[in-house]
C-alpha cells in the first residue's frame, strides 16, 4: 500500500513539478497540485506504465485526488 | 550517429512531451546531425521540450512561437526562422486537433465546429506552414507530415480525425505538384497507433494498439522512434526520389484484410 504510494507520489513530483510534501492521498489533481486536463492525461499513461496496467478512459475519468489514483492501482492489483 | 542531415535545417512542429511522435523523430533528425529548430504553441509544451532538450543534451538552434491557426503568427514564425537559419532544408510537421468529445460516438453527430477545427489545425495548417517555409528552402528539401491509417478506413472512434487525415494526406499530393519545382518533397508518414497525448483522446485507444501485435504482419507495436527514423528517411536525399507519398509505419498492418 505505502509502496504504491510512494511510486504514485515519485511520478507526480516528477510530471507536476510540485514539492513531496504537497502529494498527500487526499490532494486534488486539478485543485491542489495545479494540473490540467493534459496533465492528468499524462499523469494516467505514467501510471499504465508504471504499473503495467491499463486504466479505462471511464475509469480514467473519475481519478481526481492522489487517493483515488492509489486507490484505484491497489484494487486493480490484488 | 550518421550524417544525413549534416549541417542541414530542419524544422520541427508538434513536440509536446516526451511520448510526442514529434520527439521521436527529433532523435533520429539530431542523431544524423541536423541543425534544430523547434516551433511550440503553448507555453506548457514549451518547458516540456526545453527540459528534454536539455536532459538528451541537444542544442536547439532555435525554439519559435508558433500558432497554426493564425497566418500571422506563421508568417512571422517562419520569418523569424528564415533571418536566424538563412535557409530552410526540411520540415517536420506533426500537429493535429479535433475536440475529445467527437473521437467516440456516431462520426454523423460532429458539429460544423467542430468539423472545421479539426481540418483547421491537422490539415489546412500544412498548406500555410507550406507555403511560408518554401520562402526559405531555396535549395530544395523535404517537407514530412504525420497521417493515420483512419484517413483509409474506418478506424472506431477516430472519427473527424480520419477525414481531417484525408484532406491532410490530399494536401500533400497538391503540395508536391506545387513545391516540386522548387525541389521540394511533400511526403506522409502514416504510423500505426503509438501511446502519445493526441491518441489517449481517442476513445477505446488501448485496444487499437493490442490489435497491431496480433495481426500486423510484424506482429510488433510501433513506436516513435520507428517512425522517427522513417521521417528521417523522407527528409534526407535517400529519398531524393520520392514525393507525393504516404509511407505506412504500422508493421505492416494496413496490407491485412479485415484488418
Amino acid at each position: 500500500m505505502a509502496d504504491v504510494f510512494d511510486k504514485v507520489k515519485d511520478i507526480i513530483v516528477d510530471k507536476l513539478e510540485v514539492e513531496e510534501s504537497q502529494v498527500k492521498m487526499e490532494a486534488s489533481f486539478k485543485d491542489d497540485l495545479e494540473a490540467d486536463s493534459l496533465d492528468v492525461v499524462e499523469l494516467v499513461m505514467e501510471l499504465e506504465d508504471e504499473f503495467d496496467m491499463e486504466i479505462a478512459d471511464e475509469e480514467a475519468e473519475k481519478i481526481n485526488t492522489v487517493g483515488d489514483a492509489v486507490n484505484y492501482i491497489n484494487s486493480s492489483q490484488s | 550517429m550518421n550524417a544525413l542531415l549534416k549541417d542541414k535545417n530542419i524544422v520541427v512542429m508538434g513536440v509536446a512531451n516526451n511520448r510526442s511522435i514529434a520527439w521521436g523523430i527529433t532523435k533520429s533528425l539530431h542523431d544524423a546531425g541536423a541543425n534544430l529548430i523547434f516551433t511550440y504553441r503553448q507555453e506548457r509544451s514549451k518547458q516540456k521540450l526545453e527540459k528534454l532538450l536539455d536532459k538528451n543534451q541537444i542544442d536547439a538552434k532555435l525554439v519559435v512561437a508558433c500558432d497554426v491557426e493564425d497566418d500571422d503568427s506563421i508568417k512571422q514564425a517562419f520569418q523569424e526562422i528564415g533571418d536566424d537559419a538563412g535557409t530552410i532544408h526540411g520540415l517536420v510537421h506533426s500537429v493535429a486537433f479535433a475536440n475529445t468529445d467527437e473521437l467516440k460516438g456516431d462520426y454523423a453527430d460532429t458539429s460544423r465546429d467542430g468539423y472545421l477545427l479539426a481540418q483547421n489545425i491537422s490539415s489546412y495548417s500544412l498548406v500555410a506552414v507550406t507555403r511560408e517555409a518554401r520562402k526559405y528552402m531555396s535549395e530544395g528539401g523535404g517537407i514530412v507530415t504525420q497521417t493515420y491509417l483512419g484517413s483509409e478506413r474506418v478506424v472506431p472512434n477516430y472519427n473527424v480525425m480520419g477525414v481531417a487525415k484525408a484532406a491532410l494526406e490530399a494536401s500533400v499530393r497538391y503540395l508536391a505538384e506545387d513545391v516540386g519545382k522548387d525541389g521540394i518533397r511533400v511526403n506522409a508518414v502514416s504510423a500505426g497507433p503509438i501511446r502519445t497525448l493526441s491518441a489517449k483522446g481517442v476513445s477505446g485507444f488501448n485496444e487499437k494498439m493490442s490489435v497491431i501485435e496480433e495481426k500486423a504482419p510484424l506482429r510488433r507495436q510501433v513506436d516513435q522512434d520507428q517512425v522517427g527514423d522513417a521521417t528521417l528517411f523522407l527528409l534526407s536525399d535517400l529519398a531524393r526520389g520520392v514525393t507525393g507519398e504516404v509511407l505506412h509505419v504500422d508493421s505492416g498492418f494496413h496490407i491485412v484484410a479485415g484488418s
